[in-house]
């Protein structure tokens, strides 16, 4: 199976503190400790995995600056032959739609019968999988947390819904699916396989080269736009304690005696 | 501008999702003046018709055996067909608006709005919504243009339900519509998750663990702590994911729905995934080193600090209470 997978370059919310910037334009981004998309490690190695069983190759793509490089060679370093990076200074700005559409005149240049994408990003819209398959005419299916390949014409799949059920369904390729954590257990990237993949050429592609009218994308194309960022002033907010840690056990103890929460 | 708004209505077991009292609200707040209407698809559906119409003032009613489980790509070429140029559609933010809305809006060549969590109104044909980003950390206020339409999702509990029985709404049939649906994604079935040793859901005081533990080793910190409390531990999706616990302990709206009245939240974030499976408003006890933390946001009491730090000493001191 040929299988692309699309990874984004995020600020590991794990990692940092996420922190306002001056007017609300954009979030501190100096300090902050970039890594992939959690989902997207997920989505990687599941590809690798059926790739690994059955044969075929797997292409990593990302949309960003040239700094998504690294990230796209990292997910590389799992079991992908190929990467693309897809940078224009006319992509910034895009909206979900924006960031579809550039990543759907990618997988139209290749042969692919299978693309995976997270469940979710950083920006919490869970978009970008289902909507690329609507460009690609494609069938889609989100939160998959199983996938089986059958008869080489559809795949059986599961999706994790509310409560933890799966929703089992059969697919036809060629088709996307969104990835759910959980689905496998990603494996470990050291230096030496990242060394492995360190001289394969990672090609980039501009509005040009993926024949994009660069007025469909980016902010001029975008029909959602982010004003500014804020810290909600939420009037019912957790009573701090404070002290050393000595005082504070202290003060839980005492606390968690009175609400029941010792016994 | 005056829109056609529609709301998607979910349902269950004969019984409409709760989101669609919420979606309501949500619906007059982003378009004020508009009487949104219901859109019941399914299979033998009558009674939640009859329910969704006394929310809604009209109900379209999409009564079809192949619809009989919720396939999202069923239902979408169904929602092109019967919806009307430039009408706004609400959705549940749940696994089934992920699966149905982005889509359905590139289909509709409408905005995709997902995941709002507050309004700040319309104007002209601009709709300003807040929603969050980087798990909850951050809000952002955002423009969407929705002069052609919008497929909107909105987030469980950010708006407040509207009273049921206060409409005497009327039931549209549009099963004729349903004709001719197909779709290359298949319902097999549902597989119930599996049954833990412990259930959680009935437990009084529950130590829950995320993330923030860092390593499978320190598991036994919080083991620790729930022992000398008398107390069972719980958790978060991605110690799950790592396999330090078993699912049945997953705390969260793709895990239990948990009613304890002690909760203690050990290097959990907070995102509304996880915070979607605490229910009946316990005393929540946060600890986590990131002071700006949502999970802060909803706890009762919030304390700054290392788990590796403060775990340990307040074992110990509990035991000694003792
Ligand atoms: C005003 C404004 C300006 C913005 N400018 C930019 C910008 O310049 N560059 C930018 O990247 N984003 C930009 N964004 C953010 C962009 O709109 C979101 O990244 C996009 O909507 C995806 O949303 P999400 O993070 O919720 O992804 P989701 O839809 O939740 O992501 C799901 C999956 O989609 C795939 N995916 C998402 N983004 C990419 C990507 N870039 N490359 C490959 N795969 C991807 C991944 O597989 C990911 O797991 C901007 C947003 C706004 C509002
Ligand atoms: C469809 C869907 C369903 C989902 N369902 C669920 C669900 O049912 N349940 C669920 O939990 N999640 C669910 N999620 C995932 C959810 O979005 C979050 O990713 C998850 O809840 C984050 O878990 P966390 O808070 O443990 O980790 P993180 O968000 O990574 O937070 C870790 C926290 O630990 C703190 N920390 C780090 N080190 C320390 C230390 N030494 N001492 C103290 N604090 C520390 C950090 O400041 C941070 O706040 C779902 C996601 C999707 C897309």
């Amino acid at each position: 199976m040929e299988i692309l997978v699309c990874v984004k370059r995020v600020p590991d919310a794990a990692e940092n503190e996420i922190v306002v910037g001056a007017g609300g334009a954009d979030i501190k981004r100096e300090d902050l400790v970039y890594s992939v998309n959690e989902w997207d490690n997920y989505a990687v190695e599941e590809a690798v995995q059926i790739v690994e069983r059955e044969g075929g190759n797997v292409t990593i793509v990302s949309m960003g600056d040239s700094e998504a490089e690294e990230v796209v060679r990292r997910e590389m370093a799992m079991g992908a032959a190929q990467g693309l990076l897809l940078t224009d200074a006319a992509f910034d700005g895009s909206d979900g739609l924006g960031i579809a559409t550039i990543l759907a005149a990618a997988a139209r240049k290749g042969e692919y019968d299978l693309i995976l994408t997270g469940a979710l990003a950083d920006d919490g819209a869970g978009q970008v999988g289902g909507m690329l398959a609507a460009l690609l005419d494609w069938p889609y299916a989100s939160v998959v947390n199983k996938i089986e390949t059958k008869d080489g014409k559809s795949l059986r799949i599961g999706r994790e819904i509310e409560g933890g059920t799966q929703e089992i369904s059969d697919i036809e390729t060629p088709c996307v699916l969104s990835i759910q954590t959980g689905i496998n257990e990603p494996r470990y990237v050291g230096i030496r396989g990242i060394r492995k993949v360190a001289s394969i050429e990672i090609p980039i592609l501009d509005a040009g080269a993926l024949g994009l009218d660069a007025a469909a994308v980016g902010a001029a194309g975008a029909n959602v736009r982010r004003i500014d960022y804020f810290v909600p002033q939420l009037g019912a907010s957790a009573e701090m304690l404070e002290g050393s840690i000595e005082e504070l056990a202290g003060k839980l103890v005492d606390l968690l005696k009175a609400k029941g929460g010792i016994r | 501008m005056d829109a056609k708004v529609f709301v998607y209505v979910a349902h269950k077991d004969g019984k409409a999702d709760d989101s669609a009292l919420e979606l309501v609200t949500a619906a007059q707040s982003m378009f004020p003046g508009s009487n949104p209407v219901a859109l019941v698809a399914g299979s033998g559906i009558d009674a939640v018709c009859q329910e969704t119409a006394a929310t809604y003032g009209e109900v379209w009613k999409f009564d079809q055996a192949a619809l009989a489980y919720p396939n999202a790509e069923l239902l979408r070429p169904l929602l092109v067909k019967v919806l009307p140029a430039g009408a706004m559609l609400l959705l549940p933010h749940n696994t089934f608006g992920l699966d149905l809305g982005p889509g359905l809006s590139v289909q509709r060549g409408v905005t995709y709005v997902p995941d709002v969590v507050g309004i700040d109104g319309l104007e002209g044909t601009t709709l300003k919504v807040v929603r969050q980003e980087f798990a909850g950390q951050v809000s952002a206020h955002v423009h969407c243009a929705v002069a052609k339409g919008a497929v909107i999702t909105v987030r469980s509990g950010a708006f407040r339900p509207a009273p049921a029985g206060a409409v005497a709404g009327q039931v549209l049939d549009r099963s004729a519509d349903t004709a001719g649906l197909s779709a290359r994604r298949k319902f097999v079935e549902l597989i119930q998750a599996e049954a833990g040793d412990i259930d959680i859901t009935r437990e009084d005081v529950l130590v829950s663990v995320g993330r923030g533990i860092g390593e499978k080793e320190n598991i036994a910190l919080v083991e620790d702590l729930a022992e000398a409390m008398g107390a069972a531990v719980s958790c978060s999706r991605p110690i799950v994911d790592a396999k330090w616990l078993d699912r049945p302990r997953q705390v969260g709206t793709s895990g239990k729905t948990v009613k304890p009245k002690v909760y203690l939240a050990l290097g959990i974030s907070g995102s509304f995934q996880h915070l979607g499976g605490i229910k009946g408003n316990p005393f929540l006890l946060a600890i986590n080193k990131n002071p700006k933390a949502p999970i802060f946001q909803a706890a009762t009491v919030g304390v700054v600090a290392d788990l590796m730090e403060l775990l340990p000493v307040l074992t110990e001191k509990i035991k000694k209470s003792r």
